[in-house]
């Protein structure tokens, strides 16, 4: 969705490297990560980025994804900007420290370059890590393509340093599709980002001059109130969200959706809904089946954690069926976004029919015409679709 | 005896949650007195959390901070390269802090990044030689034959059957300035290492020995005495190391046996019993080796 007009900016670069410029841009001043594929090339290239003398930062290499965690942790309390990056396994090993960075109620901003969990090992793209860490109190927004990815880690300092919000924000980035993939991106200029982003301004942070105590313990009569604040921010920052991406929107002409992107969704038959890269397949699907005459949109979550159920409800008429994409599962429950959105209607007057589908796991690719045979399925469907994978090789399953 | 100066105003006020005669809080005040207010701490879960930090209440006079069990030195990691790139380095210097659970064993990994990656921060171990918040397991640096809920006396078992692990060397393997133990027992000593420390630019190690009268089972009013007695034995001599040399030992007039030690606590009493000479032997052998390193005097 580049609206700019103009060629100044534009630059063609590895999705890896437009992300380490977005974080310079942001000026974070104290960065930590552990190399991890596909993770690995936004940090070696902010690495490079400081080792320049571009950004003014310190570069902190450490031993673990739960250290990378750690030191931006105790960064953010001592009222530094901070970031880290990671990828699957090294997801999996910061998890412990995310729920207490969001505890904390540090404004931390991570990428996940989104990849496969093992076993088997695998390092190719689907979404079940930052999915593992769904309900930590990270705030989770899916870039759909290189573009966005950049315009997201900007507006997500500002969201997550909104004093009405003071939580982390992990934006997801498909790995390899977005990360090793070069496009041309509009990179804003400091003095523009400076302008939409000032200065962070912590509520508290540690000093001698004012000394306070953090990460005390909380006992039954104090406990669940903490846990309702953060979920009260959580709701809080659905709005900012959205405020932040239109007021982007306004400065920069780039808005690729707030909440959620609708995209021919508003008289659509079967709306096909997802996140992260896949919404452009899936944009190139609907797109060719309008052009025979099938009503087909495409609804994007760009927030995930906090989940827009309002925006949603508003965006799906009745009557409409959703199919729903996943590149991660519960295994043994169904497919976690299929669920959250069947939630959202559950208790509603009216609700469509809705079906979750697994595709893309381990780097599978999803393409336009799998997603085409979804939707002449869902047309004919009434009810009854259980939750389905895509594109299993019958052959390998009977090899056992 | 020896008197404590209270010159400033105690860094970890009363009123913290602390078990009579608990050598845990009386070592980190004195840690903590002897560095000043211009320091900003972490601290991990453990014994030192749980008794100073219940919201909404907190003994610490000073920034302090706590997150997990094993990322205390990571956490202070962070701290630092905040206050450098902030401009703000002369503020405070930095204090990361655990329990001998929370350093030799779960968080050895990142102290020993931190250490590596050269952090200007002090790391103080408060040993009290087992994971005694969660009710006295075994760790790494519990001492061998020690009873513990995990290591227990039974008709196939003497307690601990592994040795203390070393943790000042594997401190000192990474080409740090300075490595020290200190005692919780010789308060000057304990406070003269913290200033020292502080006094150095680097990582540096501090090991705290401190009773727990729970946890090892002694009388409340022995906490020093007993903490004397480790380091009069030769089982927890103290000294410094600089650069990688021992550059300071804490003599002793006159050493005594281990038994004396074992003597005033339960983790032990099976070693006084008959029969148990051999374990005995064992650990005398320790204290012996330790004298010999450290140019101890013959027992009399
Ligand atoms: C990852 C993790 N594992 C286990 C625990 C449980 N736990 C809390 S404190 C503790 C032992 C602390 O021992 P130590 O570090 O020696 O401190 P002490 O309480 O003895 O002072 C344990 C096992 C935890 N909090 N986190
Ligand atoms: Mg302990």
């Amino acid at each position: 969705m580049v609206k700019s007009a103009s060629l100044e900016g534009l630059r063609v670069l590895e999705g890896s490297r437009a992300v380490a410029e977005a974080v310079k841009l942001c000026r974070a001043q104290v960065i930590s990560a552990y190399p991890i594929t596909p993770q690995t090339h936004i940090v070696e290239n902010l690495a490079e980025i400081v080792a320049d003398g571009e950004l003014k930062a310190e570069f902190v290499n450490v031993e673990s994804e739960h250290s990378a965690a750690s030191v931006v942790l105790g960064a953010s309390a001592t009222g530094a900007r901070t970031y880290t990056s990671t990828s699957s396994q090294g997801m999996a090993l910061m998890s412990e420290v995310l729920y207490n960075i969001a505890g904390l109620r540090l404004p931390v901003v991570l990428s996940c370059g989104n990849r496969a969990l093992s076993a088997p090992l695998n390092i190719w793209n689907d979404q079940q890590d930052s999915i593992y860490v769904r309900d930590s109190g990270v705030i989770q927004l899916y870039a759909e393509d290189n573009q966005e990815a950049v315009d997201m880690h900007i507006q997500a300092y500002k969201i997550a340093e909104d004093h009405r919000v003071l939580l982390p924000l992990m934006v997801c980035i498909d790995g390899f599709l977005l990360t090793h993939t070069f496009e041309p991106v509009y990179l804003p200029t400091q003095g523009e980002v400076d302008a939409f982003l000032p200065a962070y301004q912590p509520l508290y942070y540690l000093t001698p001059q004012s000394p306070l105590t953090m990460g005390a313990f909380a006992e039954p009569d104090k406990y669940m109130e903490s846990r309702y604040m953060i979920h009260q921010a959580m709701e809080r920052a659905k709005g900012i969200i959205e405020e932040v991406a239109q007021e982007y929107g306004r400065i920069f002409g780039r808005y690729q959706g707030g909440l959620v992107e609708e995209y021919q969704v508003a008289d659509a038959d079967v709306v096909l809904m997802g996140m992260g890269s896949m919404v452009t397949t899936m944009k190139v699907a609907a797109d060719e089946m309008r052009e025979q005459g099938k009503k087909v949109g495409v609804l994007k979550l760009r927030a995930y954690r906090p989940f827009p159920a309002e925006a949603i409800r508003r965006a799906l008429r009745p009557g409409v069926k959703v199919a729903v994409v996943e590149k991660a599962i519960s295994l043994g429950g169904l497919g976690i976004t299929t669920g959250d959105l069947c939630s959202a209607f559950y208790n509603q007057t009216y609700r469509p029919y809705i079906r979750g589908f697994i595709a893309g796991l381990g780097g599978r690719d999803i393409s336009p015409t799998s997603l085409k045979q979804i939707v002449n399925r869902m047309e004919a469907e009434v009810e009854g679709g259980e939750l389905e994978f895509i594109g299993l090789n019958r052959e390998l399953l009977e090899e056992g | 005896m020896t008197t404590i100066s209270r010159s400033v105003k105690p860094l970890i006020a009363p009123g913290h949650t602390a078990c009579t005669g608990c050598g845990l809080l009386l070592g980190a005040r004195l840690c903590l007195e002897a560095a000043g207010k211009e320091i900003i701490v972490t601290f991990a879960t453990g014994c030192l959390e749980i008794t100073t930090s219940r919201y909404p209440e907190s003994a610490w006079e000073v920034p302090a901070i706590h997150s997990l069990f094993e990322n205390s030195a990571a956490v202070a990691s962070g701290i630092e390269a905040a206050l450098k790139v902030l401009g703000r380095s002369q503020e405070a210097k930095v204090i990361a802090q655990g329990g001998d659970g929370a350093t030799a064993d779960i968080g050895l990994q990142a102290l020993s990044g931190m250490l590596e990656r050269g952090h200007d921060i002090l790391y103080i171990c408060y040993d009290n030689e087992a994971y005694m918040n969660t009710g006295v397991q075994r760790s790494s640096l519990t001492p061998l034959a020690a009873r513990t809920r995990t290591s227990p006396i039974g008709p196939s078992s003497w307690g601990k059957s592994a040795q203390k692990k070393d943790m000042p060397a594997i401190a000192a393997a990474h080409g740090i300035p300075y490595v020290a133990v200190a005692s919780v027992g010789y308060p000057p000593d304990l406070q003269r290492k913290v200033k020292k420390a502080l006094s150095i630019s680097g990582p540096k190690y501090l090991q705290v020995h401190i009773p727990c009268p729970l946890g090892w089972a002694h009388d409340s009013s022995l906490t020093i005495k007993v903490a004397q007695l480790a380091v009069q034995t030769a089982l927890y001599p103290l000294y410094e190391m600089e650069n990688g040399a021992i550059t300071s030992v804490r003599q002793v007039s006159r050493r005594l046996p281990v038994t004396e030690y074992f003597k005033h606590q339960g983790r032990f009493s099976h070693l006084l019993r008959p029969g148990a000479e051999a374990e005995v032997a064992k650990i005398q052998a320790v204290a012996d080796a330790n004298a010999q390193k450290f140019g101890y005097p013959p027992i009399r």
